[in-house]
Formats: structure tokens, C-alpha cells, sequence
């Protein structure tokens, strides 16, 4: 039987037995992986959106070493690719996309949405992006330009979306919660 | 190394076509011309440590192509902006 045949299930615990046997993996680190990786969620990238949208010298260190700017608020990023943070400004608007398979900064924001990894949103995403768009329901006028960034190597990225208009004087808590995933992903925009 | 503003085309190759291998560049940008936004960064080539094989250390670019011209749709100034390693890269 080839190794693609085989059970998935019984293929993991037979790879998991060899990296312990041979001293590679302890059960203590896989459990604190899969502890780290379940605990990440939006709201970790929603902070970091909020404080850059109050604090410009946090803005500017996301924007030049997002992976440190991760770390200054708590989140782990030891072993994980960089994190490249792509600044939406009145010009210029980003949408990210894996088209070779679902690479995604899962530190700051979790498992991917479903349909990230769906081939439709992958194919389209590049040929049609303002198609795409306009089914979220973002339109985006026509002196913004749009960038595609397709992630195919060895950073994952995500949007700084720009501060929605009426939320002058709020906390970064309250600015927290209405940073959406989608926002930071780059098919819709935050709405107060 | 390559400058950002520097014109560079992407290898017209299908190495998938000779045998088993790994390939970060989308099959859309083969033979595509585009511009270095900026260099990201020394990798290790993951073409090579797909097969477990000693990786030399490459250059990794941002490389931005124009969106209408890789699909003949979509408007204009409109932009695809794609991680590419030096090994794919020809100065155009």
C-alpha cells in the first residue's frame, strides 16, 4: 500500500511514535502546540488593529516587523514564518489569498475561514478580486487601487484596515471589537 | 540581488512536467514580467527541503505584476503582489 492509501489516523499515531521514540517531539510539546494553535483566534489580530490605529509607534513597528509586534502584545511567534503586516491607507486596499494552498497567519488569527482554502475563492481572488469583492459587499472606489497578495512562500500577511470613520475617542477594547476576521483577510471593511 | 523598481520576468518552466517536485510559483505567473517591490528576506529553498534534501539559502522577493494584463480583466492599476524566490527570476 502506498503511504497515500494509508489511514490517515493510524499514519499520524505511527509518525507521532517515531518522533518520540527517537527524542524529536515530547507528548508536553505537541500538547502545548495544539494548546497554542486552538487558543488563536481574530480577536488576536483585532488587538493588534486597534492599538495600531491608537498608538503610531506600534503602528510603525507592525507595519515593519509584524511577527515582533505580535510578541509585544503576547502572542507567541517562536518558530513561525514572519508576519507581514500590509497597510490599508485612502489608496490602496489589500486582499490576501493563498492561491497555492492555505497558507495563513494562524498566530494572529486562527484557523483559516472555510472558504479560504476553497478553490473558488483561491482562483478568483486573483482574476476577479472587485468581482469578489462586491459579493462581501465591499466596493471599493475607483482611485483605490487593489493588491492582490498572494501568499505563496515564506510569510504570512495580513490587512491593517483602515479606521472606520465615527469612532473618534473610543477605547482601543471597543475599536478591538469590531475588527472582523474578514477585515483582516481583506474582503470586507470595519464598520462601526 | 535585485532592486526594488528592477523589471524581472518569471522563468517560463514546468519542472512539474519532469518528475515529482514542490513549486512555490503559481502556475499564473510563469513567463509573466513584473517589478520587485522588495526583498523579504534569505530561505531556505522549500523546492528542496520538500524532499528532504540539503536547502541552499535563496533570496525572496515581493514582486508586483499588473492584474488586468495577467487576465485580460479586472481594472486598471489594479495589482497582484507575489512572494517569488530568486531561483524563478530573470532580470527582464
Amino acid at each position: 500500500m502506498s503511504i497515500l492509501e494509508a489511514d490517515s489516523n493510524r499514519l499520524l499515531q505511527a509518525v507521532l511514535a517515531l518522533l518520540k521514540q527517537k527524542d524529536i517531539l515530547t507528548d508536553q510539546e505537541i500538547a502545548e502546540r495544539i494548546a497554542s494553535t486552538d487558543s488563536a483566534t481574530p480577536a488576536r489580530g483585532a488587538m493588534m488593529v486597534a492599538k495600531a490605529w491608537v498608538d503610531p509607534a506600534y503602528r510603525a513597528l507592525m507595519l515593519r516587523d509584524g511577527a515582533q509586534a505580535a510578541e509585544a502584545v503576547g502572542i507567541p511567534m517562536r518558530g513561525l514564518p514572519p508576519l507581514g503586516v500590509l497597510e490599508n491607507t485612502d489608496t490602496q486596499h489589500h486582499l490576501v489569498v493563498c492561491t497555492l494552498c492555505s497558507c495563513y497567519p494562524r498566530a494572529v488569527l486562527g484557523y483559516p475561514p472555510f472558504w479560504f482554502k476553497s478553490a473558488a475563492y483561491r482562483a478568483r481572488a486573483v482574476r476577479d478580486p472587485r468581482g469578489l469583492l462586491a459579493e462581501w459587499g465591499t466596493a471599493l472606489p475607483d482611485n483605490v487601487q487593489l493588491r492582490v497578495v498572494d501568499s505563496t512562500a515564506d510569510y504570512r500577511w495580513m490587512v491593517l484596515p483602515l479606521r472606520p470613520a465615527g469612532t473618534e475617542g473610543w477605547s482601543e477594547a471597543e475599536l478591538a471589537a469590531i475588527v472582523q476576521e474578514g477585515d483582516m483577510i481583506g474582503v470586507t471593511l470595519p464598520t462601526p | 540581488m535585485l532592486t526594488p523598481g528592477q523589471a524581472v520576468r518569471v522563468k517560463l518552466d514546468w519542472p512539474e512536467t519532469r518528475g515529482p517536485c514542490h513549486i512555490r510559483t503559481p502556475h499564473y505567473l510563469r513567463g509573466q514580467s513584473g517589478v520587485v517591490e522588495r526583498h523579504l528576506g534569505r530561505f531556505p529553498n522549500p523546492e528542496q527541503l520538500a524532499f528532504a534534501r540539503p536547502p541552499q539559502t535563496i533570496d525572496l522577493y515581493h514582486v508586483r505584476f499588473d492584474q488586468p494584463s495577467l487576465w485580460q480583466q479586472g481594472q486598471q492599476g489594479d495589482a497582484v503582489v507575489v512572494e517569488l524566490y530568486e531561483t524563478w527570476l530573470e532580470v527582464a
